[in-house]
């Protein structure tokens, strides 16, 4: 049995250990945000935090986060209560197709939380493992500055979801 | 299909009482075949365009497929101007595939060739315009007073100084007869077209909750894995199973017309299973001996070489062919690009159930309508008993205008009985593509005394595109109208149906247009070992866009003439190019100085109606290619949301410049050697350059722009690095060691 906790909640699913945590999380827990791309771990689709950091889980053993925390794009925020990434997204128009957006999104979140003010290099660097096909990477850039400076300026969290919270159980776990 | 489409029936707008109340419009597109109806109670058969309730909910059927390009949002801008409602206050449905949803450029339910804002920018506001005009009316006659002391605004319909809402007048409105020729408003009077910037699909694609194909699931749904024949045309000749069906969660291995399929309760289980499954292939001969790295005459790039020799077939004559052989010069030069695939970042995929003689079947497509008649002939059903039911696309570019994904999905829910999601991995998505054709092309340019061009002789050798779309539509679309042994004769002639008939326009479009010349030859020699070619973003221009641009500027090189004057000497008959050309020249300073190290080149290209000119800021370090800026400019006549606009060059110039710089697909005996983004790779992030997009706004009918923005990056690229290196680089993608 498979035990972490997604999106805050503490999860138990029945799948082999070597199952990839992106099929966990898509045919077993039915969070659809998180996209399969290229099963290698190389477009980034699949991207979830895993204990903050962007992670591809396409190729992750679901064993391997055993205990820990993972965040998908539904943990994020959700479209009553916008992550200030997000809020940045909408207003710059980032998106096209949309479907690598949500890896995008994960991967931005983690950079902005190790590096609140981040130059155009370190955009590059952190983002470079996310591909998109339509184009938008000027616009991702653009968007995680506006995002960084909302955040300064007190306009915005980089998760606005409260469903972090440890439930009862789980703190008494 | 046309034929069954009565043109005639100019049936402007139909209106119905629903079964819940409210105002329901179809769009005058083909002539609509059937009434805009309820189903149930409670349930509407999106069958029609635009619904407005009693309770004011103002609903909107898209009838177009929204892959990136933005028609969400241009489209519902459009009905929101002639409405007076907002755009953010129309909820946007994505209908599935019905007759009343055809394309008015195609008469088919396409999305496709950059015409979905040319196709709707008249239709759409006219309905919208009809449409508040019997509001109006229905106010005018509800409160008993004149139709002038009417206005709306905002959403809001005042009557004197009183608000209402639309939904307050749609019973009334119902009963009216519904106005045909309603005025639209002067370009002057425009709220939102030309204004309106936010995409309305953005917050659902932030937030992951985009519906895309992948995502559809439901209760007993199974997961499906396909291994395909690894040469295109091939067919399963036998199947040992014995290891694979024992698996965990494997529910069924079946064979379908060109692969075996694992279904089973999850995707990995299905995929982990089909590895074990061996398969004996009856592969095609001709395309099982074609290499493209061959240089044999009758193989790979010698046969395209080959083929040069040929004079084919004439696709445009004009002036005199024989007076090249009087001009003053003749630079000749020949050019190459590859096969190409798409790479949606979604991978193709489709959900198929059949039950009780009905087949539903969720997918993102191009092609609902086609999708639709895929599925009744695989399930062998009627067309009637077919439902789509449409979702985002992850990304189109042209592949997802193909049903083959469909045709799988519904043989395997059919064999195995099981209602299936049909997944196919990147390597499945990169080897079983409808590749851009490979081209090679020849130039002949003559010039006068003055250096000026008076012959432009050309010849394209390839594959076309047409063959393959007919052989996917003849099957599913003949038998409405043409005797079974027809449909069968055509079907096997597919491929060859075309030669020595008419040149396929895709094949050969972007090559000769653009420039003044007074005889001008395009011919063509179809080359086609058989890999199965289709739509790729921009389509012939693709190559065209590349080969011609470059040549232009050989020609002005050779010339020692500057590179945009010299073009502008030759666009005396083509202003709306030579416009979008001096704009690029000024705004990206060509001519002037720039950082050491880096050098300017140019292009410019009209496709799809629309006028683009780009100049590509690059530098060379140890014979790497850094694309710093890009520079462009577009005339694609008004411009309904420039934001968008703006979005869809960056993305063209993005898709074209990684098919510039990496974009290779090619075959060894057959097969495709390219997998995943390791061996075909992708622009990213810290390659991508900085982009300043310049749209000129007119009031000339808009033009498309899914794909304009691709085609002159490569040459724009390819001609810096020639006034960096002097190397003149005339094969794609381009490397200089």
């Amino acid at each position: 049995m498979l035990r972490f906790n997604l999106n805050g909640q503490p999860v138990e699913v029945d799948a082999p250990d070597d199952t990839p945590l992106l099929w966990v999380v898509r045919d077993h827990l039915k969070l659809k945000g998180s996209k399969f791309g290229c099963g290698m771990g190389l477009c980034g689709a699949c991207s979830m935090l895993v204990d903050g950091q962007s992670t591809r889980t396409c190729i992750l053993p679901a064993a391997s986060v055993a205990n820990k925390n993972v965040t998908t794009i539904e943990g994020i925020g959700n479209p009553e209560l916008l992550s200030a990434v997000q809020q940045a997204w909408v207003d710059s128009s980032v998106p096209q197709c949309g479907y690598c957006q949500s890896g995008q999104i994960v991967s931005a979140t983690a950079l902005l939380t190790r590096n609140p003010n981040p130059s155009d290099r370190d955009i590059d660097n952190a983002m470079s493992g996310n591909i998109c096909r339509c184009g938008t990477y000027p616009r991702i850039k653009a968007a995680i500055k506006q995002a960084a400076s909302a955040i300064q300026n007190g306009q915005g969290k980089l998760q606005a979801v409260q469903y972090f919270e440890p439930t009862q159980s789980a703190t008494e776990a | 299909m046309s034929t069954q489409v009565d043109i005639s029936r100019r049936r402007f707008l139909q209106h119905a009482t629903l079964t819940g109340g409210g105002l329901i419009v179809g769009i005058p597109l083909m002539g609509l075949t059937g009434h805009a109806h309820a189903s149930e109670q409670g349930s509407l058969t999106p069958n029609a365009i635009l619904q407005i309730t009693p309770q004011n909910a103002v609903h909107f059927y898209l009838p177009r497929s929204e892959m990136g390009q933005g028609v969400h949002t241009g489209l519902t801008t459009l009905l929101a101007e002639e409405l007076d409602i907002p755009p953010a206050k129309i909820s946007v449905h994505l209908t599935g595939a019905h007759e009343d949803f055809a394309n008015p450029e195609f008469g088919m339910q396409i999305t496709g060739g950059s015409t979905s804002i040319k196709g709707h920018f008249v239709p759409l506001r006219q309905l919208a315009a009809n449409t508040r005009l019997v509001i109006r009316q229905a106010a005018a006659k509800q409160l008993n007073t004149a139709l002038e002391s009417i206005q709306t605004q905002d959403g809001q319909v005042f009557v004197q100084g009183k608000a209402f809402t639309y939904g307050d007048f749609v019973d009334v409105a119902s009963t009216l007869d519904f106005p045909e020729d309603a005025p639209l408003k002067p370009a002057s009077d425009f709220k939102y077209i030309g204004k309106y910037n936010q995409r309305l699909d953005a917050q659902a694609k932030s937030t992951g909750s985009a519906q895309f194909g992948l995502d559809v699931d439901f209760a007993g749904l199974q997961k499906a894995a396909l291994k395909q024949s690894p040469v295109f045309g091939g067919t399963v000749k036998s199947f040992d199973d014995s290891a694979a069906k024992t698996m965990p969660g494997v529910k069924a291995i079946v064979a379908i017309h060109n692969g075996v399929a694992v279904v089973a309760e999850h995707y990995y289980q299905a995929k982990n299973a089909l590895a074990k499954v061996d398969v004996q292939w009856q592969l095609p001969e001709t395309l099982s001996a074609f290499s493209t790295h061959s240089l044999d005459a009758n193989n790979g790039m010698g046969l395209f070489e080959n083929a040069l020799k040929k004079e084919g077939d004439n696709g445009h004559d004009e002036g005199d062919a024989n007076a090249i052989q009087q001009a003053d010069k003749v630079i000749s030069a020949q050019y190459w690009a590859p096969y190409l695939a798409h790479a949606t970042m979604e991978p193709m995929n489709c959900t198929v159930k059949i039950e009780n003689g009905k087949v539903d079947v969720w997918v993102g497509s191009q092609s609902p309508g086609m999708a639709k008649n895929i599925a009744a002939l695989f399930a062998d059903v009627s067309k009637d008993d077919v439902t789509v039911h449409s979702t985002y696309l992850g990304g189109g570019f042209g592949r997802r205008s193909a049903s083959d994904f469909v045709a799988q999905a519904t043989a395997i829910a059919k064999a195995s009985k099981l209602p299936v999601q049909l997944i196919w991995s990147r390597e499945d998505d990169t080897q079983h593509d409808l590749y851009r054709p490979a081209a090679l092309a020849r130039f002949d340019i003559g010039l006068n005394k003055d250096g000026t061009i008076t012959d432009w002789h050309v010849k394209r050798v390839g594959p076309n595109i047409m063959p393959y779309m007919i052989d996917e539509t003849v099957d599913a679309m003949a038998p409405g109208f043409m005797p079974n042994a027809m449909v069968d004769w055509l079907s096997k002639r597919g491929y060859g149906l075309f030669d020595g008939w008419i040149v396929d326009p895709s094949s050969i479009e972007g090559l000769f247009e653009d420039y003044d010349s007074p005889n001008k030859q395009v011919n063509h020699v179809t080359v086609d070992p058989g890999l199965p070619m289709g739509f790729w973003r921009s389509v012939g221009h693709s190559f065209s866009g590349f080969f011609k641009e470059s040549m232009m500027d050989e020609v002005a090189a050779d010339q020692k003439q500057d590179a945009v004057a010299y073009r502008l000497k030759h666009l005396k008959n083509n202003p709306r190019l030579a416009k979008v050309l001096n704009e690029a020249a000024k705004q990206s300073g060509w001519g002037k100085p720039l950082a050491q190290g880096h050098f300017h080149g140019v292009a410019t290209h009209m496709s799809f109606g629309s006028f683009v000119a780009q100049v590509a800021e690059v530098s060379i370090e140890n014979n790497n290619i850094k694309v710093h800026k890009v520079t462009c400019v577009v005339d694609c006549g008004t411009a309904v949301n420039p934001d968008v606009i703006k979005a869809q060059m960056e993305g063209g110039i993005i898709y074209g410049l990684t098919a510039a710089l990496y974009g290779e697909i090619t075959l060894k005996d057959g097969m495709v050697e390219q997998t995943n983004f390791h061996n075909y790779p992708m622009l990213r992030m810290n390659e991508s350059p900085e982009f300043d997009v310049i749209v000129m706004n007119n009031n000339e009918a808009p033009t498309g722009v899914g794909e304009p923005g691709l085609p002159p990056i490569a040459a724009a690229v390819a001609n810096a690095i020639f006034a960096a290196t002097g190397k003149r680089l005339r094969s794609l993608p381009l490397k200089l060691a």
